[in-house]
């Protein structure tokens, strides 16, 4: 309940300055992706791999949360998977969960100042510094958000559970091709994701194998058919 | 008026940007010229007196409710370098944000439309005490803390300082605080007689100097 409703009818937008799905010329907006997930997991390669399936079929572009430097966006930029003006940068002062959840005006931003400069996308995908367990998105920053976990980080991660583990709206868990050399159970780790998640969706992904980001692909395309399809 | 909502404004937590900010600290920090608590309390006293007072004068001129777009011009003419003036503009287009959706008014959006890309973060904190019902003096207490607890906040980060002592050099500053925000909002009550040149125009060099080249850095962990 909103004690200053008065102010609502005056400033209606008051509430529209996060993720509203249209613009005030009645246009919808980018689907916005969210990807998070600890150091290392395959978040950039994750972004990269999407980035070269889609990129025929869709308009894309990507903000990056260095924690301290421009590696991850300098990564997408020297691999080409998008022209250099899809791609950009925020800072995040050594604490990239504030930039993705408690502040996320610099990330709005970024996104916004995307959309101005290229004219309607169909989606952004922001990637997260990387983290831990307990790190997600803000719903005032993004529609949806993928949480990228490795069998080399541990097979006991998906047990823990945590924010990202538990509520993500899609759990990917990257380097299968690696479980044999690191003793990870991926039955075990597929069982406890099942356990922690319910019935949310968790994609096994090898990025080092030909087409082995089609799980997460196939899932954006699917969001986006219900983004565009969403109410008015 | 609320006198609560200062609370809100000055929060460390209020979502506006500044945690990726540390005020020039890391600069400083890299230099060694913050290494412990002391050096960090010179650091901020030195800021307060300077880039803080000019902050707080511009605060309290715009909390008063003083042409907003004539507050931005002296602010750039009180920022000499490139750098800080594109962290003041960002800075203020994050506020301008937060604000707008806090305290939401006619003239926040007035500013907005006039100022898109931001205004220097200073007047748009002024103009966010106003919506919210504070006074000129509050605006000034908002923007000369926010000159010293940032780069605090930083400095732990920084150096892994001790957070207590980092906390008791804010504590120690309360005097020069109460004395900055003063002043700032004495001069800002001058404007309609001499103009915005009422509002002071201190300035740190060092700080000016080595803002411009840590905007430059490759690898850093602040956005200034």
């Amino acid at each position: 309940m909103h004690l200053d409703h008065d102010l609502d009818e005056t400033f209606p937008e008051r509430h529209t300055y996060s993720a509203a799905p249209k613009g005030p010329d009645g246009t919808r907006r980018a689907l916005r992706i969210g990807l998070g997930g600890p150091v290392g997991s395959g978040k950039t390669a994750t972004v990269a791999a999407l980035c070269r399936v889609l990129r025929d079929e869709l308009s894309i572009a990507v903000v990056t949360n260095d924690i301290y430097t421009r590696e991850d966006a300098e990564f997408l930029l020297r691999e080409a998977v998008l022209p250099a003006e899809r791609i950009t940068a925020v800072e995040t002062g050594a604490c990239p969960h504030t930039a993705i959840r408690d502040d996320i005006s610099a990330n709005l931003e970024a996104v916004e100042d995307l959309e101005d400069a290229l004219g309607p996308l169909d989606l952004v995908l922001v990637e997260s510094g990387g983290d831990n367990l307990t790190a997600t998105f803000s719903k005032g920053l993004v529609d949806a958000q993928i949480f990228v976990i490795d069998v080399a980080g541990g097979d006991d991660i998906p047990r823990k559970g945590g924010p990202g583990v538990t509520t993500a709206d899609l759990l990917v868990v990257n380097k299968t091709d690696l479980a044999p050399y690191v003793g990870s159970d991926l039955e075990g780790m597929a069982r406890d994701a099942k356990a922690q998640r319910g019935e949310l969706p968790v994609a096994f992904t090898s990025l080092k194998n030909e087409g082995g980001v089609k799980p997460v692909a196939d899932w954006v395309r699917e969001r986006l058919t219900g983004w565009t399809a969403g109410p008015t | 008026m609320n006198r609560a909502a200062l609370f809100v404004l000055a929060d460390g937590r209020f979502p506006a940007g500044g945690h990726a900010h540390s005020g020039g600290a890391e600069p400083a920090v890299a230099a060694g010229r913050i290494k412990d608590a002391a050096s960090l309390e010179d650091f901020c006293r030195g800021r307060l007196h300077t880039a803080g007072l000019v902050a707080a004068g511009l605060a309290a001129a715009s909390a008063a409710g003083h042409d907003p777009l004539e507050l931005d011009e002296a602010a750039d003419a009180r920022t000499p370098v490139p750098a800080l003036r594109t962290t003041a503009r960002k800075l203020g287009r994050q506020m301008m944000r937060a604000a707008r959706a806090t305290w939401p008014s006619g003239e926040l959006d007035a500013l907005a439309a006039a100022r898109p890309r931001g205004a220097h973060q200073p007047v748009v904190l002024g103009l966010a005490a106003r919506s919210a019902g504070l006074a000129p003096l509050d605006a000034a207490y908002a923007a000369a803390y926010e000159t010293v607890s940032g780069p605090a906040t930083a400095t732990v980060r920084l150096l892994s300082l001790d957070p207590f002592d980092a906390t008791a050099v804010l504590a120690r500053l309360a005097p020069d605080l109460d004395k900055t925000a003063a002043a700032a909002a004495a001069a800002a009550q001058r404007i309609p007689e001499d103009g915005t040149d009422a509002l002071p125009a201190a300035s740190a060099p060092l700080l000016d100097i080595t803002a411009q080249q840590h905007a430059a850095w490759p690898v850093r962990l602040f956005a200034s």
